[in-house]
């Protein structure tokens, strides 16, 4: 029954694929490219990877078609045809196709319990994460203790991103003189005159946030991490933004207490490591940090998942607010 | 039955053939930027492909696990989880790259950018 589900949703997502990309207007692509997400997500489910399709559900549907739609009001939603089309790029993708469809011959099947990625490092993760760290969700274990190294990087790469978008959009056009302040009123206003949305959406926002704080700090024993919970606190400001006036969320969390809080987010993500060190330790070995080796991985895990779900938020609000308020050129 | 077992690495081709065409051939930047998201979640398929185990559920142990107890590779769920948000983080530096774009040149069309970078 699972399978059938499985065969089902996989095939509405290769179908929500090929929409995408066959959509001339962008907004219906950037629309069709959420449901995209959504199926992906659901077929993440079904895969037995739970916090990964919470993380897809939150930010591929949600927060990446608010970007999309934010990038859209800038740059116009109509995309050019091209009648001629070139048949070297069609060439290198059918020879491509035809390689990787051959190749597949040789792959486990789908669930094979003798695969080889299951022989080796994933049993001992799985045998050893209840000695040594002793909390139920493995993936949280590894993401936040046996792998920090990864996630710290991760960390990092997303906060660079942040920092690249505003410093592209702090410049601007010279000689042109941007939309008069009355069009930009309109654009970032939002829906605020539709009454209904407005309402409805009001009461949706404190649940969404109280979820994620839940996903946040409950991410040890359920699905979740700071990850998914990032991006959820993030659609939840998104939310108001879109439903209040851009300009309001932007007050809420202005950019400059949102710099400062990703860069906290990551510093504490750091420090952690370097008290580990002081303590005598390696870097990001969290058993030093309490007389018990298994009390010091939950402090470590605690405090290196909340510098996590600090960064990712403030980057991603940062975005949206500097989307959704720039003047179109 | 048995080739149904590797339907979800065809439904990864079809994917990745898909995002790569609009990667490759379609001239407006924000079109190249949903290709790339949709290239990404082929590769994110083909991970989380390779973690189900039959048998098994997901890799979160409540209470003592059972003897025999199967559960799911946790490692291409991790890698996937980060891979998703600093998917999105590209994704967004690259929509504020086409906003500049559209600002200095008008167009976010490829064509229209060649012509007026010729034109200069």
């Amino acid at each position: 029954m699972i399978a059938l589900i499985g065969l089902i949703t996989l095939t509405l997502v290769a179908v929500a694929a090929i929409a995408t990309v066959m959509a001339t207007n962008l907004f219906v692509a950037s629309m069709w490219f959420g449901i995209f997400s959504l199926l992906m997500a659901s077929n993440f489910f079904i895969l037995d990877a739970a916090d990964v399709a919470l993380t897809e559900a939150a930010v591929g549907a949600g927060v990446s078609t608010v970007l999309f739609m934010g990038a859209l009001a800038l740059t116009g939603e109509k995309e050019a045809i091209r009648s001629r089309v070139s048949w070297f790029p069609m060439a290198v993708l059918g020879v491509l196709a035809l390689a990787l469809f051959v190749a597949t011959f040789q792959q486990p099947m789908l669930g094979d319990p003798m695969a080889p990625v299951h022989q080796h490092v994933a049993p001992w993760y799985l045998e050893q994460t209840p000695k040594l760290i002793n909390i139920p969700n493995v993936v949280t274990a590894i993401l936040a203790s046996f792998r920090g190294y990864d996630t710290l990087g991760e960390v990092i790469v997303i906060f660079t991103a942040g920092i690249g978008v505003l410093s592209v959009l702090s410049f601007k056009p010279k000689g042109r003189q941007s939309v008069s302040s009355e069009a930009l009123a309109a654009k970032v206003r939002g829906v605020q005159h539709h009454s209904i949305l407005r309402v409805v959406g009001k009461l949706v926002i404190p649940l969404l946030m109280l979820f994620a704080l839940v996903v946040q700090f409950h991410g040890k024993y359920t699905p979740g991490g700071g990850f998914s919970a990032g991006a959820l606190f993030a659609a939840a400001v998104m939310l108001y933004g879109i439903l209040e006036g851009a300009d309001r969320s932007a007050k809420a969390m202005p950019e400059k207490v949102m710099l400062r809080l990703a860069v906290f987010g990551a510093t504490l993500y750091t420090s952690v490591g370097l008290v580990c060190m002081l303590l005598g330790g390696a870097f990001l070995d969290y058993n030093v940090l309490w007389p018990d080796p298994v009390v010091g991985q939950y402090f470590g895990i605690l405090l290196v998942e909340f510098g996590v779900g600090l960064t990712v938020t403030t980057v991603l609000v940062m975005v949206f607010n500097a989307f959704a308020n720039r003047p179109t050129y | 039955m048995t080739l149904l077992g590797l339907y979800n690495y065809w439904i990864f081709i079809l994917l990745l053939i898909v995002g790569l065409y609009a990667v490759l051939v379609k001239g407006n930047y924000v079109k190249r930027m949903i290709g790339l998201g949709i290239f990404q979640s082929a590769v994110f398929l083909l991970y989380i492909t390779m973690d189900k185990v039959e048998g098994g559920t997901g890799p979160i142990m409540q209470g003592v696990p059972e003897p025999g107890q199967l559960y799911a590779n946790p490692i291409p769920q991790v890698l996937i989880l980060t891979a998703i948000v600093v998917g999105i983080a590209v994704t967004a530096l690259g929509l504020a790259l086409a906003i500049r774009i559209r600002e200095e040149y008008g167009s976010i069309e490829e064509s229209d950018i060649r012509r007026l970078d010729h034109e200069s």
